[in-house]
């Protein structure tokens, strides 16, 4: 029976008599069309000579001749030099030795150039001394090529000549009616410039040379002064030792000059059963706590505190701590250790306080400390925090004529920068000497613009005896001129800076010929020899007893035990905040670095941004929040900081391991000046530096906004996902086999339990690669500290692009090589592991599994390089459609990027999550205006390697183009290949050791070696993915003593 | 927009019709021989031999001098005429002896060639420098008769081409004369049959051929399918050929005869292009290098000269390289005013391929002819292979890799051999046909 339902469409169809439905019925519109108001003008279309009919021949005619065009390719040109260089074969790479030295960052590198151009920083395997690049000394080579650089001498913002401006600043210095010309500098170093520097105080009358770091090391350098009489830094040599406790130092970053990593990572890696033991008292959570065996969380003021009570039970003296019953039991345990390894241990401390730098150099000299190298004291820090709060005091009074400002940036960098700016104002001359129209050179009435260090020459005494000389790699780009090369002028002398240095170093050279040392770049002096205190009173190794009835050694110079007890007394009020400097920027100078501000942080893993770390109760008591909205980035809630009257506004991120009472900031951020929109991010945490100290007292409160992140890591904890990151401690990994702590994974055919390695439970037909090379990559997380060289290293290599902070925030982030970073949920992953083991029943799941997801409030920490895996059965190439990505010989799973069409299916079906899709051109492209944008930034690309395109899938390659060249550099000299030639970008770069790169067919390579090792394993082993990179175990020191 | 060589088939047609229609339009000519250097041996008033003059003067004087042009050294025509012969034999054994006893006419000519000092040259006796100034001093011969239209390349084929043509023209000739007579005999006969009153039989009124083709629906299956097929198989290849610009052969700012240097005067390749050995790319050589030799020849033998380039053309083109270079040949000195060549780039890989030359060239061994084509014979130069990837890959697979007294390979080829029971491997077996290898 059918219905008689009758549907309208609309209440008018109701009305019967509508004439609207009658009109709908026959037409689609109720109303007409009004055609003749948009073609009815007739004025306007009889004016136009382009009817329809012409409209589409034209279009026609314009696809068919831009068809026809597209089928002929360009015209290309070649230009060859007029006359070549001898030295410069085009295709072929040249090396040169040159060390950085701007004042934050030391270091003696290996300069790649390509046709003159430099394009890769590399380290300098002959140094002995700071030859490890960490990421901001390889990333250096793109500032080189920055589009904001300053292109010749400004007089007020106006283009001026090098003539005029000697002439014009000559006269000026030349009447400066006595008052004070002051030489406002970073940290040289160098014995050339202090020479010239001298040479100028003679030639003009009361000339005063300050030297200013913008994170500033004055305190250990007075307290150095105090005991030895030498106002430089106490240098450590971490292998020498096997008990390490550090207050507060962060000595894998930046601490003190840093450099320190690859001697520490020495003694991480467990030989023969022993490695060395690491505790850190620390408020933040750095990237040396993150590596510490046992990490203690706790306030700069307790930190304080901890070192009084460190000094008076390792030394027997000094008054009892005034600390809580727990932390007291800590430091106790910490001095037993230091006791018992005796002359193996060391204390260092990142306090800026001379009391504690005196308190710290009193422990080592009195346990007399392996570590500790008297004879050959860091140069590398030289600021002085009171002579530069003088200036400023005399600038505005109006005692200073003349500034000359070279290497910083006191208007960036200063707490008072107003007060600074004041004071500028009164100053008759002023010149600074910068490669940027930054904020300091805005001000100052010259900007003699300077050149790169890769542009320049130079030298430097890194520390007593180790010379190190800089040379440039590349003619000077713009009309700039060296900071030296103008004193020179400015003196009076002809002579160039280069053959200034030559003459200087005669002394130096001794019997090393300068080519020698150029060639080079290093020149190592035999220093005095270590001065042993009491030859009678060495102790055996590991040998306690003697050390307490040694007789405790009273420093002569100041009174540590009044140090001590001021620290023990520390009090603060309210949140401590301590400034530090991220991995990434340092002190900010390569701010404008797109690579740098690309480079995840090692530890919160967020790019392009500083923020404010929280510990979680603080968190909650303030109210700031972290939450990961719908396509999982990360936001955050903004606080106000307030110190001294001065505020700022930052973001916050939630922090594990932060010490309760204490917050982070990272400085280097929020350069505003001489800058592209786009590198202008973070907020200028230096305001917040009063009087050059990183410890300040401030009150946080809760701000309007949210902040978006660009993190790139959004699950933060382990969770006992033992197949991921392998963890056992020294003591199983001493005592049990391979089984227990290191099991391969099994599955079970016919009942029966094979190893996923078994061939009897292999899918795939087994590959013969046992002919010719077979590359394998071995990561070791003992000896792996997260700094992230090899980030960057990568980055340069193999012109990774910057894709931007959004991108970044839309998981889009390109880098073939990532550092993960993972938390423990609960104290330890130990204890994951038995709380995953324990849970019983799917409700008991849910809850466990849900609170495993957060971190615990002072966990263990562990950093995991992960690159493409190279897996032999790789599940990428068998679901590729093209065929783009296939596998070969010699192990390394290829992508030809010209072969794929981006279905992406690859990246899907990979475990690892190492395959990276380009949305985007990054090259040319204005949307991302990072250096592939302009010809300057590009001239970085290494063009051995192509710049892939819009739609196309990449990935780490294993640097195959570099394993190819030492191939056919091999092959062209006609002989075998030694262990260790083989290289890729980032185990070169690697200073720690703890990733090994070479041939497993070479039995005798060393990582044919650490392929038997029993802490060897896979990422992921079970899914049976036979990856050709191997990680080893991480072993951690919790013995006691 | 590149024009490459072999594209246009259609219009290489129209061009050989044409030349084909202008072989009967133009009157045949040959071009003259040029006529030799009618040098006539006269012997110089003070004796000597001209002919063996001119061997030591090859020898021992050509680097720096020229008879009728200043080089290095001053010309010297006319130079015994100018200096007193005994003056001449001490100054050519021994001149900076000369320079330095203080002979006026020595310090001279010493100052006027920016203090070069002229090699000593004791092993010549006096009869032998007579015969070298009898030599020099054969006056300059009038240059031959530029032959009009010279210089020009012409778009008519070479010389044996026209005989060809006249024998063709010939045959048309014959052939059309055929037809008209046998077109006269048809309708002389035609005229006898109608004069006799003979029947001649009407032919029957068929269907005309291409309606009983569009009848036949089989037919015009048959013959779509196939047109298709072979519209597609043209399609196919003209997509096939977009992009490979092989026989591409653009004209370049200098005139660079491949055939003078590397064929003519057997200059080795990687002399030039040194960087082949050493590095990926062979390198187009630097403007210094080019002087290495130029320096001394300024012009061209009367010899190189052909039909189609004549000897002022090639004078022409070094002028260029003189001028890029920034060399002053009055003064014999550069002046600093440089202008680099921008050559066109012949053969361009794409950016996603790695190439290396020494690869290729010093492992290898494989002769530059193998990829360039007889580079040797171009006047000008053409891309000759498809430098595709279908054309490396197979070379790659007939290639035996050259493993001898090459320690790297030992190893490596020992156990290869072993694997696939063969004594000689080809570059496909070593690993060379693995995308990674080429494409990173």
């Amino acid at each position: 029976m059918s219905s008689n339902k009758k549907y309208w469409k609309s209440v008018e169809e109701l009305n019967e008599n509508s004439s609207i439905v009658e009109t709908l019925q026959q037409n689609e519109f109720v109303q007409e069309i009004p055609t003749d108001e948009f073609l009815g003008d007739k004025s306007s279309l009889e004016s136009s000579s382009t009817s329809r009919r012409d409209f589409l021949k034209y279009v026609g005619f314009s696809t068919a001749a831009a068809s026809l065009a597209a089928c002929e390719g360009p015209v290309k040109k070649s230009i060859p030099y007029v006359v070549q260089p001898d030295r410069i074969v085009p295709g072929v790479a040249n090396y040169y030795a040159t060390t950085i030295a701007d004042g934050f960052d030391f270091a003696s590198v290996l300069v790649k150039t390509r046709e003159g151009r430099p394009i890769k920083v590399e380290n300098n395997n002959l140094a002995i001394s700071n030859g490890d690049a960490n990421a901001r000394v390889h990333a250096s080579v793109l500032s080189l090529y920055d589009i904001s650089r300053l292109q010749g001498p400004k007089k007020a913002g106006e283009d001026i000549s090098w003539a005029d401006l000697d002439k014009e600043v000559g006269a000026k210095l030349n009447s400066l009616g006595g008052k004070q010309l002051v030489l406002l500098t970073q940290t040289f170093a160098s014995p050339s410039t202090s020479k010239l520097i001298a040479e100028f105080k003679a030639k003009y009358q009361n000339v005063t040379h300050v030297v200013y770091d913008a994170v500033s090391q004055s305190e250990a350098l007075d307290a150095y002064q105090m005991m030895y009489g030498e106002r430089v830094l106490a240098d450590y040599d971490f292998s020498e030792v096997n008990t390490i406790v550090s207050v507060g130092a962060d000595f894998l970053g930046d601490w003190q000059g840093g450099g320190y990593d690859s001697g520490y990572a020495k003694g991480r890696v467990p030989k023969n059963g022993k490695m060395s033991k690491h505790i850190q008292f620390e408020s933040n959570m750095s990237l040396t706590g993150a590596n510490a065996d046992s990490r203690v969380a706790v306030t700069p003021s307790q930190q304080k505190q901890v070192l009084a009570a460190l000094y008076a039970y390792v030394t027997g003296s000094g008054s009892k701590s005034s600390l809580g019953a727990n932390l007291d039991a800590t430091v106790v345990k910490a001095a037993k250790q230091i006791q018992k390894a005796g002359r193996n241990a060391v204390v260092v401390s990142g306090l800026q306080d001379v009391d504690a730098q005196l308190v710290v150099l009193a422990i080592n000299k009195a346990i007399k400390s392996k570590a500790f190298n008297e004879g050959s004291p860091r140069t590398i820090r030289q600021g002085d925090s009171k002579a530069v709060a003088q200036l400023v005091k005399d600038m505005n009074a109006g005692r200073v004529g003349g500034l000359l400002i070279a290497g910083v940036n006191p208007m960036y960098s200063l707490p008072n920068a107003d007060e600074f700016k004041a004071g500028l104002e009164k100053v008759s001359v002023s010149v600074a000497f910068s490669m940027h129209n930054d904020e300091t050179a805005e001000l100052c009435s010259y900007t003699a613009t300077t050149p790169h260090y890769l542009e320049s020459w130079g030298d430097v005494e890194l520390k007593k005896g180790s010379y190190s000389l800089i040379q440039p790699t590349i003619k000077p780009l713009f009309d700039t001129r060296q900071f030296q090369e103008t004193l020179l002028k400015w003196t009076g002398n002809t002579a160039t800076y280069h053959d200034y240095i030559k003459s200087a170093w005669t002394g130096i050279l001794g019997g090393t010929s300068w080519n020698q040392a150029l060639h080079d770049g290093v020149l190592v002096k035999p220093v005095l020899p270590k001065q042993e205190l009491v030859e009678a009173l060495e102790t055996p190794e590991g040998d306690s007893a003697n050390l307490e009835a040694a007789p405790v050694v009273t420093p002569a110079g100041p009174n540590v035990g009044a140090s001590a007890r001021r620290l023990s007394v520390a009090k603060s009020s309210g949140l401590e905040l301590t400034l530090y400097t991220k991995t990434s920027l340092g002190d900010g100078q390569q701010a404008n670095n797109p690579w740098l501000q690309e480079m995840p942080d090692p530890i919160t893993r967020a790019s392009w941004d500083n923020y404010l770390t929280v510990s979680r109760a603080d968190a909650a008591t303030l109210g700031l929040t972290n939450e990961n909205v719908a396509n999982g980035a990360l936001n955050g809630s903004y606080a106000k900081v307030t110190v001294a009257g001065k505020e700022v506004v930052v973001p916050v991120i939630i922090q594990p391991g932060q010490a309760k009472g204490s917050v982070g900031l990272a400085l280097g951020y929020g350069k505003s000046k001489g800058f592209k929109e786009e590198m202008i991010v973070g907020v200028n945490a230096y305001s917040l530096y009063q009087n050059l100290n990183a410890v300040q007292n401030v009150s946080v409160s809760a701000a309007q906004g949210v902040h978006e992140f660009a993190c790139v890591q959004l699950h933060n904890t382990l969770m006992g996902r033992g197949d991921i990151v392998k963890e056992t401690t020294l003591e199983i990994f001493n005592t049990k086999d391979k089984h227990h702590w290191n099991a391969i994974p099994e599955v079970s055919k016919n009942h029966i339990e094979y190893e996923v390695t078994s061939p009897e439970v292999d899918l795939w037909d087994e590959f013969d690669r046992s002919v010719g090379h077979h590359f394998n990559l071995s990561i070791d997380l003992n000896a792996c500290t997260g700094c992230g060289a090899c980030v960057i290293a990568c980055h340069s290599e193999n012109n990774v692009p910057v894709v931007g902070k959004s991108e970044i925030r839309r998981s889009r982030d390109m880098h073939w090589l990532r550092i993960d970073r993972y938390y423990s949920s609960e104290e330890s992953f130990e204890g994951d592991n038995e709380k995953k083991d324990n849970i019983a029943g799917l409700g008991s799941s849910l809850s466990e599994f849900n609170e495993m997801e957060s971190a615990s409030d002072n966990p263990q920490v562990v950093f995991q390089p992960v690159m493409c895996q190279h897996c032999n059965h790789a599940p990428c190439e068998t679901v590729c459609p093209v065929a783009a990505t296939s596998h070969g010989r010699q192990g390394q799973n290829h992508m030809a990027y010209n072969r794929c069409v981006g279905t992406r299916y690859c990246g899907n079906n990979c475990p690892y999550k190492v395959r990276r899709f380009n949305w985007f051109l990054y090259s040319n492209n204005d949307e991302f205006d990072y250096n592939m944008n302009n010809d300057l930034g590009r001239m970085v690309l290494n063009p051995d390697v192509v710049v892939r395109s819009r739609g196309v899938m990449e990935k780490c390659s294993m640097c195959i183009q570099m394993t190819q060249k030492t191939i056919l550099d091999a092959k062209r000299d006609g002989r075998a290949i030694k262990d260790g030639e083989f290289q890729t970008a980032c185990s070169a770069a690697c200073s720690s050791g703890a990733m090994v790169f070479g041939d497993i067919n070479d039995k005798d390579s060393e990582v044919a070696k650490l392929k038997e090792d029993k802490r060897m394993y896979h990422l992921l082993e079970h899914v049976g993915t036979k990856p050709n990179v191997m990680y080893q175990t991480k072993v951690r020191n919790t013995t006691e003593a | 927009m590149k024009q490459v060589k072999y594209r246009n088939s259609a219009s290489k047609i129209l061009v050989l019709g044409t030349v084909f229609l202008f072989t009967f339009l133009n009157p045949v000519f040959g071009q003259e021989e040029a006529t030799a250097d009618a040098v006539v041996a006269t012997e110089a008033s003070s004796g000597g031999d001209v002919a063996k003059g001119e061997e030591l003067f090859k020898s021992l004087c050509a680097a720096c001098h020229k008879r009728y042009k200043k080089m290095t050294g001053p010309a010297l025509f006319g130079v015994a005429d100018k200096y007193e012969r005994e003056w001449l034999y001490s100054w050519i054994k021994n001149s900076a002896a000369m320079v330095a006893s203080g002979d006026a006419q020595a310090i001279a000519i010493y100052e006027e060639y920016n203090k070069t000092a002229m090699n000593a040259f004791p092993q010549l006796s006096n009869a032998d420098i007579d015969d070298i100034l009898a030599y020099v001093m054969v006056p300059k011969a009038d240059p031959p008769a530029s032959v009009p239209g010279a210089g020009a390349a012409t778009a008519s084929g070479s010389g044996s081409g026209v005989s060809i043509n006249v024998v063709l023209a010939i045959l048309a000739l014959v052939f059309l004369m055929l037809m008209v007579v046998l077109f006269l005999v048809n309708k002389t006969l035609r005229g006898f049959a109608e004069a006799n009153n003979v029947e001649l039989p009407e032919p029957e009124a068929r269907t005309p051929i291409w309606k009983a083709f569009i009848q036949n629906q089989f037919l015009v299956l048959v013959t779509a399918v196939f047109l298709l097929l072979a519209s597609g198989y043209f399609v196919y290849g003209y997509f096939m050929q977009v992009g490979i610009d092989q026989g591409y052969a653009p004209i370049q700012p200098i005139h660079y005869s491949h055939k003078i240097h590397a064929g003519d005067n057997q200059i080795e390749c990687k002399y030039c292009h040194s960087s082949a050995r050493v590095s990926k790319t062979s390198g187009i050589p630097s403007l210094n290098v080019c002087m290495n030799c130029h320096k001394s020849i300024s012009e061209v033998a009367e010899t190189t000269a052909t039909e189609d380039y004549s000897k002022e053309f090639y004078d022409g083109e070094i002028q260029k390289l003189y001028k890029a270079v920034g060399w002053d040949e009055d003064s014999q000195s550069y002046t600093g005013e440089t202008e680099p060549v921008k050559w066109v780039r012949i053969h361009n890989l794409p950016d996603f391929a790695y190439f290396n030359h020494s690869q290729h060239v010093s492992v290898a061994g494989v002769e530059c002819q193998t990829c360039h084509g007889p580079v040797e014979e171009m006047e000008i130069m053409y891309q000759d292979a498809p430098l595709t990837m279908g054309w490396c890959i197979n070379c790659h697979r007939e290639t035996n890799v050259k493993v001898a007294d090459n320690k790297y390979y030992e190893k490596i080829h020992k156990e290869l051999s072993k694997k696939y029971g063969v004594d000689q491997l080809t570059a496909a077996q070593m690993g060379g046909l693995e995308c990674g290898k080429c494409h990173y």
